[in-house]
């Protein structure tokens, strides 16, 4: 669904009780943002604006050109920038969490109060982070191998992913 | 919903859903269309090795055509986003459609336990059940200190969204409706009314959930949403006692004026269905319609809506098509229904 404003993907749904009857909006985040800053009272944010909350913590911690600087962070592991997460609102993979960490945590407050998970832990196939990151690693690597039709070391590589996907690393 | 469950004259439905990420992979948005078939098919072949996942049939929903999409999204199996995204994804769904997992919506698992009027605690029990299972044969993005991680920092934590389905037409007519939901959204709880085609309101259904997915755990999540149903189930029983003693004629003649319509109507919007279905189910829940059952209300909400009427019909309806269709499927249903009751009586 795109959003209607613009052309970006609408991941906003405001229902405006506010009028004779309800009637919902779809907007993308930075066109949600002006619209609840233009309608403080009656704007009703299903979800808490993550661009907006980023904008405004952002604005508060850094200059401009430390600002520039964050968002030219990529990931290593998937290639997205803080830029780009900042404009979608979504994250390119788990490793996120860990290499935009310090800009993620204060987000995470926001929205929840917390950083610590309190409910339920997988019971098998526990990884650590850094396996777990291993692992979407190794399944580039797979990818290259097989392109390259490497099958010996895309079988060593097959090897390795079972090894952590077992816990025996 | 089968109109049956505690509380279900107020509760439509609960549902619980829990959204998950394999390890290695990248999120969905980061994917290359590779990286989805690959996902769709090591996921859907990992459950199929879950004894208990036998009999759940699966669905590629992007070799679907439009109507069956739509049809789906209608019975609440898959989301719109499933329904309108783009490269390789799928839908596990169980005989009696109350376990559906989605495959490759914006997370690249999104399991979902849907019950009858307000039954959380064995939504929950259920959907954990299903979780460990599948747990036991993928390994999911989890981080020591965050929990599940999820491709929008919104649901990080438990991935797990909490909701109940309410129908409340006497707090919209007592204007109240709006003071509740500003006391729910102070205790961090999201309402949303429940919409049709386009963006118009539908017949009086609000959907109640958490809003917080981190820092709590699953129990306390429910137990929070749990908690205030019963509160606004009181009120929207106390308006309608209200409008009973205060207006009986008034409200009488404005919901057997609704059933009326509904009976006789040559052309029929969607909108209007909804909104007069909705006074006819108060009308039952009151007594004051007695031909009719909740079962049948509900039954009636689904079976109107555009892909389900088209999937009737066998072909393909433009809007005025659908109108039509829509009237004469109300007028049908309502008059066997009422023939029915009638023939019972005698
Ligand atoms: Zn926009
Ligand atoms: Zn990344």
């Amino acid at each position: 669904m795109k959003c209607q404003q613009c052309e970006k993907p609408a991941t906003f749904h405001i229902t405006e009780l506010t009028g004779e009857k309800p009637h919902e909006l779809h907007l993308c985040e930075q066109c949600a943002q002006s619209y609840l800053t233009q309608n403080p009272s009656g704007g009703m944010p299903i979800q808490p604006s993550l661009a907006g909350m980023l904008h405004h913590q952002l604005k508060v911690a850094d200059t401009a050109k430390e600002l520039a600087k964050l968002d030219e962070q990529v990931c290593p592991i998937c290639g997205i920038s803080f830029f780009e997460f900042r404009n979608q609102g979504r994250l390119g993979c788990p490793h996120d969490y860990t290499c935009f960490g310090s800009e993620l945590d204060p987000l995470i407050v926001n929205i929840h109060g917390d950083t610590q998970h309190a409910g339920k832990n997988p019971k098998h196939h526990q990884q650590s982070s850094q396996d777990q990151t291993r692992l979407i690693q190794l399944h580039n690597d797979m990818k290259t191998a097989v392109e390259k039709e490497d099958y010996e070391r895309a079988s060593q590589i097959r090897d390795e992913i079972r090894k952590i996907e077992e816990g025996q690393s | 919903m089968r109109g049956s469950g505690p509380e279900s004259d107020i509760v439509i439905s609960s549902r619980i859903r829990l959204a998950r990420n394999l390890a290695e992979f990248p999120f969905i948005r980061r994917c290359t269309p590779e990286d989805r078939q690959s996902i769709e098919k090591m996921v859907h072949g990992r459950l199929q090795a879950i004894p208990g996942f036998k009999t759940l049939y699966y669905l590629r929903v992007d070799e679907l055509a439009h109507v069956d999409r739509q049809f789906l999204t209608e019975r609440q199996l898959i989301s719109r986003e499933h329904a309108e995204a783009e490269g390789a994804r799928s839908v596990a769904i169980d005989n009696d459609e109350r376990l559906s997992v989605m495959i490759n919506e914006e997370d690249h698992l999104r399991i979902q336990v849907m019950k009858s009027g307000l039954d959380l605690h064995s939504a929950w029990q259920q959907i954990n059940e299903v979780d460990d299972q599948i747990e036991s044969k993928l390994s999911y993005a989890f981080h020591e200190r965050l929990g599940y991680l999820t491709a929008c920092p919104t649901n990080v934590g438990t991935g797990m969204r909490v909701s109940v389905m309410l129908h409340l037409p006497a707090l919209v007519i007592t204007n109240q409706i709006e003071k509740v939901f500003r006391s729910l959204q102070k205790i961090n709880l999201a309402v949303r009314g429940l919409y049709g085609e386009g963006s118009q309101a539908m017949g009086d259904f609000y959907q109640i959930s958490n809003q917080i997915t981190l820092g709590k755990s699953e129990e306390e999540l429910i137990d929070q949403v749990s908690g205030v149903v019963p509160m606004i189930i009181e009120y929207e029983r106390k308006a309608r006692d209200f409008l009973i003693t205060q207006n009986r004629e008034d409200l009488h003649d404005k919901i057997s004026r609704a059933y009326g319509i509904l009976c006789t109507a040559q052309t029929i919007s969607s909108e209007e269905t909804m909104h007069l279905l909705s006074s006819v189910r108060m009308g039952v829940n009151l007594g004051l319609i007695d031909d009719l059952a909740i079962s049948d209300i509900n039954k009636l909400f689904v079976e109107t809506q555009p892909a389900h009427l088209q999937k009737l019909r066998g072909n393909e309806l433009d809007t005025a098509g659908r109108n039509i269709e829509r009237a004469l499927y109300l007028r049908r249903y309502l008059q066997d229904r009422g023939k029915e009751h009638r023939d019972e009586r005698n």
